[in-house]
């Protein structure tokens, strides 16, 4: 969003226009991958040469063929839903509250869309909510005045893998390194490989596992400018893929689609590490208007 | 070793199934989940009366998203199975026959898996869409107030799944490490 005279205009926008493109975004993310997820798939299966692996990763490209023609959801978990709002500072919402209008756009995809309701409302006393509501939501406020939106179901399989690791500075690259290959050996069978692991480096406690989350959104063909975290990313995806866990976690070479690392300015004091396990439905539908 | 076999699975079907066999299953399974699991074990440890019988059943951990209408179910693949562990033993000494699920199992249930002469299935993580069409018939049996986690009867057809730990405990995902 650039800063021109046009955009520093308040601009009013029903909150009726968030509930209904996150509704939509609710159903598109569960039967459709981006592009280059379906591309680092089909990708993955042409390169695998057990037979199992490969079996594996056909059937998985089948099933993104099922799911798109038949709409039946790419996995039965349909995740948490977690919600990216990105919010220029001259927007002003009209017709409700923000966060009432998010969660009814969930509501009404879940429902209209025959998503499976994965909620529940107290963490100790688990009674499902049966609209798959609250969403997880995390606001931002940039310059101009859209709103850029960006739904991503998360499943729990590959959610109960991840990590936060609190290195020491001296732990350095190798500390980093070390703690995301044991979460991915952790993670084995469970999270559902083909992974695509999120890292979140620097930043407090919380703000690292933000990061993590956040770099699981990432274009996998976009890669990062920092020559530094490009190198270990790169060099993080071949040390994953000789660990041998590959395709549903039966052997193979295909154990991460992707490693993406998001950085944040730290304390002298500390080393934060998140590492954020997503499986092969990597799901994440981006919006602006 | 690719097979076809019927359900309920004899104790030879299950005993002549080894780690890496690829095995399509025809038949009644019945799915259960954590909440539906929780309140089993608890019924058994009051001595009440269980919605389904244990004995020769395969249970698959799965909680479908909802059917579109004219549709069997929605999609319908397997949950992560070691949050099922710590009740698994008790069932297996009651002669649940097998699971389906996905992801690694506790020593413990390993162990009772050999002793009882069971068998522990993986299906394809994140499949959903695929398995639901091999899955022709499903019914809410128990527990309907759980929502996605009731206990539901399934009819399969040729639904593919793959031995995982078998009756002598070879465990497919610590030998399918050393393929590559
Ligand atoms: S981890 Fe992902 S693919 Fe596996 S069951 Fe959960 S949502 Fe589906």
């Amino acid at each position: 969003m650039t800063d021109t005279t046009e955009k520093d205009e308040v601009r009013q926008i029903s909150v009726l226009e968030i509930t209904s493109q996150i509704k939509e975004m609710c159903i598109e993310a569960n039967h459709f991958l981006s592009k280059d997820m379906e591309q680092a798939i089909r990708k993955a299966e042409e390169k695998e040469e057990s037979g199992l692996a490969k079996q594996i990763l056909e059937q998985l490209c089948e099933n993104m063929k099922i799911a798109g023609e038949e709409m039946i959801p790419i996995c039965q978990d349909t995740g948490m839903t977690v919600i990216f709002l990105e919010i220029g500072q001259n927007v002003h919402f009209i017709d409700g509250f923000l966060e009432d209008a998010v969660n009814e756009g969930v509501r009404q995809g879940y429902d209209e869309g025959f998503l499976r309701k994965s909620v529940v409302l107290h963490p100790l006393e688990r009674i499902n909510t049966n609209d798959n509501t609250p969403a997880i939501i995390h606001y931002s406020f940039v310059r101009g005045n859209q709103v850029r939106i960006t739904v991503a179901p998360k499943g729990f399989g590959s959610e109960n893998m991840s990590k936060i690791f609190m290195l020491k500075p001296s732990d350095g690259i190798e500390g980093v390194k070390q703690s995301v290959i044991s979460a991915v050996k952790d993670a084995g069978p469970n999270a559902c490989p083909p992974i695509v692991v999120g890292v979140g480096i620097g930043g407090t406690f919380e703000r690292c596992a933000f990061l993590s989350k956040k770099a699981l959104l990432r274009n996998l063909e976009n890669k990062t400018e920092d020559p530094l975290i490009k190198k270990l990313e790169t060099e993080l995806l071949d040390e994953i893929n000789q660990l041998g866990i590959g395709p549903g976690g039966l052997g193979g070479k295909t154990t991460a689609l992707a490693v993406n690392i998001e950085t944040s300015p730290t304390h002298i004091a500390g080393l934060p590490v998140a590492v954020n396990i997503c499986c092969h439905v990597n799901r994440h539908v981006t919006r602006v208007f | 070793m690719e097979k076809h076999l019927k359900l309920p699975l004899s104790k030879i079907d299950i005993t002549d199934l080894k780690a890496g066999d690829m095995v399509f299953l025809t038949g009644e399974i019945y799915t259960a989940r954590d909440a539906a699991h929780k309140r089993i074990f608890e019924a058994i440890q009051k001595n009440e009366a269980l919605p389904i019988r244990i004995e020769g059943t395969i249970l698959y951990y799965m909680g479908p998203s909802p059917a579109r209408p004219g549709r069997p179910i929605g999609s319908a693949g397997p949950t992560t199975a070691s949050r099922m562990d710590k009740y698994t033993p008790v069932l297996l000494e009651m002669g649940l026959s097998g699971m389906i699920g996905k992801g690694k199992r506790s020593q413990e249930v390993k162990l009772s898996i050999m002793k009882n002469e069971a068998i522990y299935f993986a299906a394809i993580g994140g499949a959903g869409a695929l398995l639901s069409k091999a899955i022709s018939n499903s019914e809410v049996i128990a527990y309907e107030d759980l929502g996605t986690e009731a206990i539901r009867k399934l009819w399969v057809e040729d639904f593919p799944v793959i031995v995982v730990i078998d009756t002598l405990g070879n465990d497919l995902y610590e030998i399918g490490h050393n393929v590559i």
